[in-house]
C-alpha cells in the first residue's frame, strides 16, 4: 500500500493570478460555480460551464492530468450514477431486455449527470490545488465569521482543520512505521479476504490511535505554552485583503450564474 | 538584591490518582535562578525533573509551596499569559510542538496568540528564524525537515514571544548526534549572545557539563547544586542515585580507587590528559 500517494488537500504552489487571489474570493467563486452547475440544463449551458472551467484550468496552469488523476477514487460513483440514470429514467424506449429498459432520456440524463459530477469535482480540485491549506482555512474562518454570533465555534473549527492538515503527513509516516514493525513480527496485511484484511488492521489502528491521543495531549500543552487562549484577540501574520481582481472575478461568476439560470429556463 | 528570574520555595507536587494513592513527584524543591544563567537540571527517569520544568511556566501548579516567575506567583491566573511569555517552553518531540504546515506560519503562532500587529509579527518571525539559523527554510513544510531542524523551528516558535527564559525539557532526546549538536549550539548561542536564561532538563552528562550551574535531582529533591565541576566531584553521591559521571571523571575516580590521587574535576579530555601527565612528571 503506497500511503504516500494520498492526495488529500493537495496544493501545487504557483504564482498565477489564481494562486494570488484571495482565498475567500476563490471559495465564493467555487460555490457560485457549483450553484451554476446545478441550475444548468441543456447542451448550451453545459458548454458554457465547460468553457469557463477550461479557461480556469488554463489560467491557473494546473495540469489537466493532475485533475484527472484525482478523479480515480470517484470512478466507481460515476459508473454507478451513470448506470442508474441510464436504466431508471422513464421516456422513449430505445432498447429492452427483461426488466432492463434503456431510454433516450436516460442516456441524456446519465451523460449530464456524469459530466456534472466531473465538473463539480474538477472545480473543487482547482480550489485546493491553487490555495495553500492555511489560506483555505483562514478564508473559511473569515467567511464563516458572522456565524460566531450564533455561537458557532468558527475559530475552533478552523484551528482543528489546520491542525488536521498539519498532522496528515506525520500520521502517515507513523502508520508506515507501525506497519513495518508489525510486518517484522509476522503481521500480514496483504492476503486474505476483505474481512481478514480488516481484522489485520486492528493491530495497526490501536497503536496509531494511542499515539495520536498522546500527540494531541503534548500538542495542547505546547500550544498553551505559546500563549494560545482561543480566537479572542488573535492577530494573523498574513492578513486577507480583497483586490480588484477578486471583485471582478466574483462579479463575472455572479453574471455566469444569472446567465446559466436564464439559459436553463424550461421555456427555452 | 536583583529579583531572580525564577524562584521556587518548598515546591511540592503530587499527582491526584483515582485509586487514592498520590505519588509525590516533587518533595520540597528550593531553587533560585538568576537572569542570564545557563542551568542544567540532571536526573534519571522519574526524578521529577520534567515535572519541575512544567511548574516553571504554570503548566502545572504546585500542590504545596510557591513558584515565582519574575516576581509573579504562578498560581495567579490573571498573570498566566505574562508568565508564559516570560518563560518559554520547548519539549522533547518537535513533531508535537509544531502547529502549522509552513515554518514561518508556525513561528508566527505565538505572536498571533499575543495579538501583536501583523507587521511586528513579520519582524519577530524573521528575527526568531535568524536566531536559530533557519531563515532559509521559512517557507518549507516542517514535516520535510530533519529532527534537529524541526527542533530549531520549535525553539524559534517560542523565541518569537521574546521570552527572557527558556525551559527545555530534554530537547535533544529524540535527535541523532548531528541534530543534537545543532540544537545545543543554538541553545548556547541564545544564552551567550542574547542573554536568555536557559534551564536545560537533560540526562546527558556532557550537556550538563557545559552549563554554568548544575542541579541534580533525585526522587523529587535537589541533591546537588553548584558548578558542574564541583557537582561531578561528588562521584559516590551521583552513583548512589543511579547517575553516571562524565567518562573523564569516571576514569580519574576509578584510578583514585586504586590508590592514585587525581583531581576529579577534569571535565574535558584535555584536562584529563593533563592530570594524567602531571602524575608521571
Amino acid at each position: 500500500m503506497a500511503l504516500k500517494d494520498i492526495t488529500l488537500g493537495q496544493y501545487f504552489p504557483g504564482d498565477t493570478i489564481i494562486h494570488r487571489m484571495d482565498p475567500r474570493a476563490k471559495l465564493l467563486l467555487t460555490v457560485l460555480y457549483i450553484v451554476a452547475l446545478f441550475m444548468a440544463k441543456g447542451l448550451l449551458a453545459y458548454g458554457v460551464l465547460f468553457a469557463v472551467l477550461a479557461l480556469w484550468v488554463a489560467v491557473s496552469r494546473v495540469s489537466p492530468k493532475a485533475i484527472l488523476r484525482g478523479m480515480k477514487p470517484i470512478l466507481f460513483i460515476l459508473v454507478f450514477t451513470g448506470i442508474l440514470n441510464i436504466f431508471y429514467t422513464p421516456g422513449r424506449e430505445l432498447w429492452h431486455w427483461g426488466f432492463l429498459t434503456v431510454t433516450v432520456e436516460g442516456l441524456w440524463s446519465a451523460f449530464f449527470m456524469v459530466v456534472r459530477i466531473l465538473m463539480l469535482i474538477a472545480s473543487t480540485f482547482l480550489l485546493t490545488y491553487t490555495t495553500s491549506p492555511i489560506m483555505l482555512t483562514d478564508g473559511l474562518e473569515n467567511l464563516m465569521g458572522p456565524l460566531k454570533k450564533l455561537h458557532v465555534p468558527v475559530h475552533e473549527l478552523a484551528m482543528m482543520m489546520s491542525i488536521a492538515l498539519r498532522f496528515i503527513p506525520t500520521l502517515i509516516e507513523e502508520t508506515d512505521k507501525i506497519m513495518s514493525a508489525q510486518k517484522a513480527r509476522g503481521a500480514d496485511f496483504e492476503t486474505g479476504n476483505l474481512l481478514q484484511k480488516a481484522k489485520a488492521m486492528v493491530p495497526l489502528l490501536v497503536p496509531l490511535f494511542i499515539s495520536a491521543f498522546r500527540r494531541a495531549d503534548e500538542l495542547a500543552i505546547a500550544m498553551e505554552c505559546r500563549c494560545y487562549h482561543g480566537g479572542v484577540g488573535r492577530t494573523r501574520l498574513r492578513q486577507l485583503k480583497y483586490q480588484s481582481f477578486d471583485f471582478a472575478a466574483l462579479f463575472l461568476a455572479l453574471a455566469l450564474c444569472v446567465g446559466i439560470f436564464f439559459l436553463s429556463r424550461p421555456g427555452l | 538584591m536583583a529579583q531572580s528570574m525564577i524562584q521556587t520555595q518548598d515546591l511540592r507536587f503530587s499527582y491526584t490518582a483515582l485509586n487514592g494513592l498520590a505519588p509525590v513527584v516533587l518533595d520540597g524543591v528550593d531553587l533560585e535562578i538568576q537572569e542570564g544563567t545557563f542551568v542544567a537540571v540532571l536526573g534519571h527517569n522519574g526524578s521529577g525533573k520534567s515535572t519541575l520544568a512544567k511548574h516553571l511556566n504554570a503548566v502545572l501548579l504546585p500542590t504545596g509551596g510557591k513558584v515565582w516567575v519574575d516576581g509573579m506567583d504562578t498560581v495567579d491566573e490573571e498573570k498566566l499569559l505574562d508568565i508564559r511569555r516570560t518563560v518559554g517552553m520547548v519539549f522533547q518531540n518537535p513533531d508535537n510542538q509544531i502547529v502549522a504546515n509552513v515554518v514561518e506560519e508556525d513561528v508566527a503562532f505565538a505572536p498571533e496568540n499575543l495579538g501583536i500587529p501583523s507587521e511586528e509579527i513579520r519582524n519577530r518571525v524573521d528575527e526568531a528564524l535568524a536566531m536559530v539559523g533557519m531563515s532559509e527554510y521559512a517557507t518549507h513544510a516542517p514535516h520535510l525537515l530533519s529532527g534537529g531542524q524541526k527542533q530549531r523551528v520549535a525553539i524559534a516558535g517560542v523565541i518569537a514571544m521574546r521570552p527572557r527564559c527558556l525551559v527545555m525539557d530534554e530537547p535533544t532526546a529524540m535527535l541523532d548526534p548531528v541534530g543534537r549538536a545543532e540544537v545545543l549550539s543554538t541553545i548556547h548561542k541564545l544564552n551567550k549572545e542574547h542573554g536568555i536564561t536557559v534551564v536545560l532538563i537533560t540526562h546527558h552528562m556532557d550537556e550538563a557539563a557545559q552549563a554554568d550551574r548544575l542541579v541534580v535531582m533525585s526522587r523529587g529533591k535537589v541533591i546537588a547544586d553548584g558548578l558542574p565541576r564541583e557537582v561531578f566531584c561528588q562521584v559516590e553521591k551521583l552513583k548512589s542515585v543511579g547517575l553516571s559521571v562524565p567518562e573523564t571523571v569516571e576514569l580519574c575516580w576509578q584510578l583514585n580507587q586504586e590508590g592514585l590521587d587525581l583531581p576529579l574535576d577534569a571535565l574535558s579530555d584535555e584536562e584529563c590528559a593533563d592530570a594524567l601527565r602531571a602524575l608521571f612528571d
